[in-house]
Protein backbone atom coordinates (compact mmCIF):
# COMPACT_ATOMS: atom_id res chain seq x y z
CA UNK A 1 0.00 0.00 0.00
CA UNK A 2 3.19 2.72 1.14
CA UNK A 3 4.75 1.67 -1.95
CA UNK A 4 0.80 2.82 -4.32
CA UNK A 5 1.16 5.70 -2.79
CA UNK A 6 4.63 6.78 -3.29
CA UNK A 7 4.59 5.29 -6.96
CA UNK A 8 1.85 7.71 -7.41
CA UNK A 9 3.83 10.25 -5.99
CA UNK A 10 7.14 9.59 -7.86
CA UNK A 11 4.77 9.12 -11.09
CA UNK A 12 3.01 12.61 -10.86
CA UNK A 13 6.74 14.31 -10.23
CA UNK A 14 7.73 12.22 -13.46
CA UNK A 15 4.82 12.94 -15.65
CA UNK A 16 4.43 16.23 -14.40
CA UNK A 17 8.31 17.00 -15.34
CA UNK A 18 7.37 15.71 -18.86
CA UNK A 19 4.44 18.02 -19.56
CA UNK A 20 6.54 20.87 -18.08
CA UNK A 21 9.25 19.77 -20.79
CA UNK A 22 7.50 19.72 -24.06
CA UNK A 23 5.02 22.32 -22.51
CA UNK A 24 7.02 25.50 -21.47
CA UNK A 25 8.28 28.27 -23.47
CA UNK A 26 11.03 28.69 -21.74
CA UNK A 27 14.49 26.40 -22.96
CA UNK A 28 15.91 27.03 -19.48
CA UNK A 29 12.99 26.27 -17.23
CA UNK A 30 12.41 23.05 -20.11
CA UNK A 31 15.56 21.69 -19.20
CA UNK A 32 14.76 22.32 -15.26
CA UNK A 33 11.85 20.27 -15.62
CA UNK A 34 13.42 17.94 -17.17
CA UNK A 35 15.46 17.41 -14.05
CA UNK A 36 12.18 17.25 -11.94
CA UNK A 37 10.81 14.53 -14.39
CA UNK A 38 14.30 12.40 -14.06
CA UNK A 39 14.38 12.61 -10.32
CA UNK A 40 10.80 11.19 -10.31
CA UNK A 41 12.14 8.21 -12.83
CA UNK A 42 14.96 7.50 -10.05
CA UNK A 43 12.41 8.20 -7.19
CA UNK A 44 10.55 4.93 -9.11
CA UNK A 45 13.65 3.18 -9.99
CA UNK A 46 13.87 2.88 -6.09
CA UNK A 47 10.10 1.82 -5.55
CA UNK A 48 11.07 -1.50 -8.43
CA UNK A 49 14.31 -2.14 -6.72
CA UNK A 50 16.79 -0.59 -8.25
CA UNK A 51 18.93 1.45 -6.30
CA UNK A 52 22.36 1.35 -8.36
CA UNK A 53 20.24 2.91 -11.33
CA UNK A 54 18.47 5.25 -9.24
CA UNK A 55 22.08 6.45 -7.86
CA UNK A 56 23.11 6.59 -11.53
CA UNK A 57 20.21 8.35 -12.50
CA UNK A 58 20.49 11.33 -10.03
CA UNK A 59 24.49 11.37 -10.85
CA UNK A 60 24.32 11.47 -14.24
CA UNK A 61 21.29 13.30 -14.94
CA UNK A 62 21.24 15.46 -12.31
CA UNK A 63 24.80 16.43 -12.54
CA UNK A 64 25.89 16.14 -15.61
CA UNK A 65 23.54 15.99 -18.18
CA UNK A 66 21.60 18.76 -17.03
CA UNK A 67 24.59 20.73 -16.84
CA UNK A 68 25.80 20.01 -19.98
CA UNK A 69 22.36 21.12 -21.73
CA UNK A 70 22.45 24.64 -19.37
CA UNK A 71 25.98 25.18 -20.57
CA UNK A 72 25.01 24.50 -24.52
CA UNK A 73 21.68 27.20 -23.81
CA UNK A 74 24.27 29.66 -22.47
CA UNK A 75 26.98 29.48 -25.24
CA UNK A 76 23.92 29.89 -28.57
CA UNK A 77 21.66 32.45 -27.07
CA UNK A 78 18.91 30.73 -28.36
CA UNK A 79 16.36 33.00 -29.16
CA UNK A 80 12.83 32.81 -28.14
CA UNK A 81 10.91 32.28 -31.71
CA UNK A 82 8.42 34.63 -32.20
CA UNK A 83 5.13 33.11 -31.97
CA UNK A 84 4.35 29.54 -31.19
CA UNK A 85 7.01 27.07 -30.19
CA UNK A 86 5.46 24.23 -31.83
CA UNK A 87 5.57 23.91 -35.65
CA UNK A 88 2.53 23.30 -38.19
CA UNK A 89 2.25 19.86 -37.40
CA UNK A 90 1.09 19.99 -33.86
CA UNK A 91 -2.04 18.94 -33.86
CA UNK A 92 -0.51 15.54 -35.49
CA UNK A 93 1.90 15.07 -33.23
CA UNK A 94 -0.82 15.53 -30.47
CA UNK A 95 -3.02 12.72 -31.93
CA UNK A 96 -0.11 10.25 -33.03
CA UNK A 97 1.36 10.60 -29.25
CA UNK A 98 -1.96 10.40 -27.32
CA UNK A 99 -2.84 7.52 -29.93
CA UNK A 100 0.12 5.33 -29.10
CA UNK A 101 -0.56 5.69 -25.42
CA UNK A 102 -4.37 4.54 -25.61
CA UNK A 103 -3.46 1.77 -28.00
CA UNK A 104 -0.39 0.42 -25.42
CA UNK A 105 -2.88 1.14 -22.51
CA UNK A 106 -5.24 -0.90 -24.45
CA UNK A 107 -2.83 -4.00 -24.83
CA UNK A 108 -2.24 -3.61 -21.19
CA UNK A 109 -5.22 -4.03 -20.41
CA UNK A 110 -6.04 -6.93 -22.24
CA UNK A 111 -2.67 -8.93 -21.62
CA UNK A 112 -2.68 -11.64 -19.03
CA UNK A 113 -1.83 -9.18 -16.54
CA UNK A 114 0.92 -9.47 -14.28
CA UNK A 115 0.69 -12.40 -12.00
CA UNK A 116 1.33 -10.86 -8.08
CA UNK A 117 4.83 -12.44 -7.30
CA UNK A 118 7.08 -11.12 -5.22
CA UNK A 119 9.14 -8.50 -6.22
CA UNK A 120 13.24 -9.14 -6.11
CA UNK A 121 16.19 -6.84 -7.17
CA UNK A 122 20.12 -7.82 -7.26
CA UNK A 123 22.09 -6.21 -4.85
CA UNK A 124 24.47 -3.51 -6.09
CA UNK A 125 27.07 -6.39 -5.62
CA UNK A 126 25.81 -9.14 -7.79
CA UNK A 127 25.15 -6.23 -10.65
CA UNK A 128 28.61 -5.60 -10.60
CA UNK A 129 29.79 -8.77 -10.40
CA UNK A 130 27.57 -9.66 -13.59
CA UNK A 131 28.37 -6.29 -15.19
CA UNK A 132 31.93 -7.29 -15.14
CA UNK A 133 31.99 -10.92 -15.77
CA UNK A 134 29.12 -12.27 -17.88
CA UNK A 135 28.58 -8.76 -19.61
CA UNK A 136 32.39 -7.70 -19.79
CA UNK A 137 32.52 -7.06 -23.47
CA UNK A 138 29.37 -4.97 -23.89
CA UNK A 139 30.51 -3.37 -20.99
CA UNK A 140 34.34 -2.61 -22.79
CA UNK A 141 32.34 -1.76 -25.98
CA UNK A 142 30.03 1.38 -23.97
CA UNK A 143 33.28 2.72 -22.62
CA UNK A 144 35.02 2.76 -26.25
CA UNK A 145 31.93 4.40 -27.34
CA UNK A 146 32.02 6.95 -24.68
CA UNK A 147 35.83 7.57 -25.77
CA UNK A 148 34.06 7.92 -29.68
CA UNK A 149 31.68 10.54 -28.35
CA UNK A 150 34.23 12.41 -26.47
CA UNK A 151 36.90 12.81 -29.15
CA UNK A 152 33.99 13.51 -31.40
CA UNK A 153 32.31 16.46 -29.42
CA UNK A 154 35.93 18.06 -29.01
CA UNK A 155 36.36 18.09 -32.71
CA UNK A 156 33.00 18.71 -33.62
CA UNK A 157 32.15 22.07 -30.98
CA UNK A 158 36.29 23.25 -31.63
CA UNK A 159 36.04 26.54 -33.01
CA UNK A 160 37.45 27.48 -35.76
CA UNK A 161 37.51 24.91 -38.89
CA UNK A 162 35.06 26.25 -42.17
CA UNK A 163 32.96 28.46 -41.75
CA UNK B 1 0.02 -3.04 -4.54
CA UNK B 2 2.25 -1.86 -6.78
CA UNK B 3 2.08 -3.92 -10.14
CA UNK B 4 3.66 -4.46 -13.62
CA UNK B 5 0.67 -2.67 -14.95
CA UNK B 6 1.22 0.79 -13.17
CA UNK B 7 4.85 0.60 -14.35
CA UNK B 8 4.28 -0.45 -17.89
CA UNK B 9 1.14 2.65 -17.87
CA UNK B 10 3.49 5.26 -16.58
CA UNK B 11 6.67 4.51 -18.73
CA UNK B 12 3.76 4.49 -22.01
CA UNK B 13 2.69 8.23 -20.68
CA UNK B 14 5.93 9.16 -20.40
CA UNK B 15 7.36 7.89 -23.59
CA UNK B 16 3.99 9.81 -25.50
CA UNK B 17 4.73 12.51 -23.84
CA UNK B 18 8.14 12.81 -25.40
CA UNK B 19 7.02 11.39 -28.63
CA UNK B 20 4.67 14.72 -28.60
CA UNK B 21 7.95 16.87 -27.92
CA UNK B 22 9.96 15.58 -30.41
CA UNK B 23 7.16 15.92 -33.11
CA UNK B 24 6.16 19.25 -32.02
CA UNK B 25 8.77 21.12 -30.33
CA UNK B 26 10.25 23.51 -33.39
CA UNK B 27 13.50 24.45 -31.11
CA UNK B 28 16.26 21.66 -31.09
CA UNK B 29 17.18 21.73 -27.71
CA UNK B 30 13.61 21.27 -26.90
CA UNK B 31 13.74 17.97 -29.34
CA UNK B 32 16.78 16.51 -27.54
CA UNK B 33 15.10 16.95 -24.22
CA UNK B 34 12.49 15.22 -25.34
CA UNK B 35 14.25 12.22 -26.54
CA UNK B 36 15.97 11.93 -23.49
CA UNK B 37 12.50 11.60 -21.96
CA UNK B 38 11.64 8.95 -24.50
CA UNK B 39 14.92 7.06 -23.41
CA UNK B 40 14.39 7.31 -19.73
CA UNK B 41 10.10 5.94 -20.31
CA UNK B 42 12.17 2.61 -21.88
CA UNK B 43 14.51 2.65 -18.73
CA UNK B 44 11.28 2.48 -16.19
CA UNK B 45 9.75 -0.11 -18.80
CA UNK B 46 12.98 -2.34 -18.65
CA UNK B 47 13.51 -1.88 -14.68
CA UNK B 48 10.11 -2.98 -14.01
CA UNK B 49 10.07 -5.78 -15.97
CA UNK B 50 13.55 -6.62 -14.64
CA UNK B 51 11.90 -6.49 -11.03
CA UNK B 52 8.31 -7.93 -11.72
CA UNK B 53 9.02 -10.80 -14.22
CA UNK B 54 13.10 -11.44 -14.92
CA UNK B 55 13.57 -13.09 -11.02
CA UNK B 56 16.79 -13.74 -10.00
CA UNK B 57 18.53 -12.52 -13.66
CA UNK B 58 18.05 -8.86 -13.49
CA UNK B 59 19.03 -8.43 -17.08
CA UNK B 60 16.73 -5.19 -17.18
CA UNK B 61 18.64 -3.63 -15.04
CA UNK B 62 21.98 -4.24 -17.02
CA UNK B 63 20.36 -3.16 -20.19
CA UNK B 64 18.93 0.51 -18.30
CA UNK B 65 23.10 0.72 -17.53
CA UNK B 66 23.86 0.40 -20.88
CA UNK B 67 20.74 2.89 -22.27
CA UNK B 68 22.12 5.32 -19.89
CA UNK B 69 25.49 5.29 -21.17
CA UNK B 70 24.35 5.60 -24.94
CA UNK B 71 21.90 8.26 -23.55
CA UNK B 72 25.20 10.26 -21.70
CA UNK B 73 27.10 9.64 -25.15
CA UNK B 74 23.65 10.65 -27.52
CA UNK B 75 23.60 13.71 -25.33
CA UNK B 76 27.25 15.32 -25.52
CA UNK B 77 27.45 14.98 -29.43
CA UNK B 78 24.24 15.88 -30.04
CA UNK B 79 25.01 19.17 -27.83
CA UNK B 80 28.36 19.66 -30.11
CA UNK B 81 26.25 19.37 -32.98
CA UNK B 82 24.15 21.53 -32.04
CA UNK B 83 26.71 24.33 -31.39
CA UNK B 84 27.97 23.73 -34.61
CA UNK B 85 24.45 24.12 -36.23
CA UNK B 86 24.46 27.14 -34.49
CA UNK B 87 27.30 28.83 -35.57
CA UNK B 88 27.26 27.69 -39.15
CA UNK B 89 23.69 28.72 -39.63
CA UNK B 90 22.36 30.69 -37.39
CA UNK B 91 19.44 29.14 -36.11
CA UNK B 92 18.62 26.76 -34.04
CA UNK B 93 14.94 26.19 -35.40
CA UNK B 94 13.89 22.92 -36.65
CA UNK B 95 12.31 24.11 -39.61
CA UNK B 96 14.74 26.09 -40.75
CA UNK B 97 17.77 23.21 -40.50
CA UNK B 98 16.61 21.51 -43.53
CA UNK B 99 19.66 20.85 -46.09
CA UNK B 100 19.12 16.90 -45.66
CA UNK B 101 15.72 16.98 -46.65
CA UNK B 102 15.23 15.89 -50.24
Amino acid sequence: MTSLVLFYLAGALALGGAVGVVGTRNVVHAALFLLVSLMGVAGIFLLVFAEFLALVQVLLYGGAIIIVVLFALMLTRLQDFGGSMENRQWPIAALAALGLFFVIAFALARSRGSEETERLGPGVQELGRSLFTQWAIPFEVASVLLLVALIGAIVIARAGGRE
Amino acid sequence: MLTLVHVQVLSAGLFCIGLYGVLARRNVVLVLLAIELMLNAVNVNLVGIAAFVDHGKYLGQIIAIFVITVAAAEVGLALAIILRLYRNKGTANVDQLDLMKW
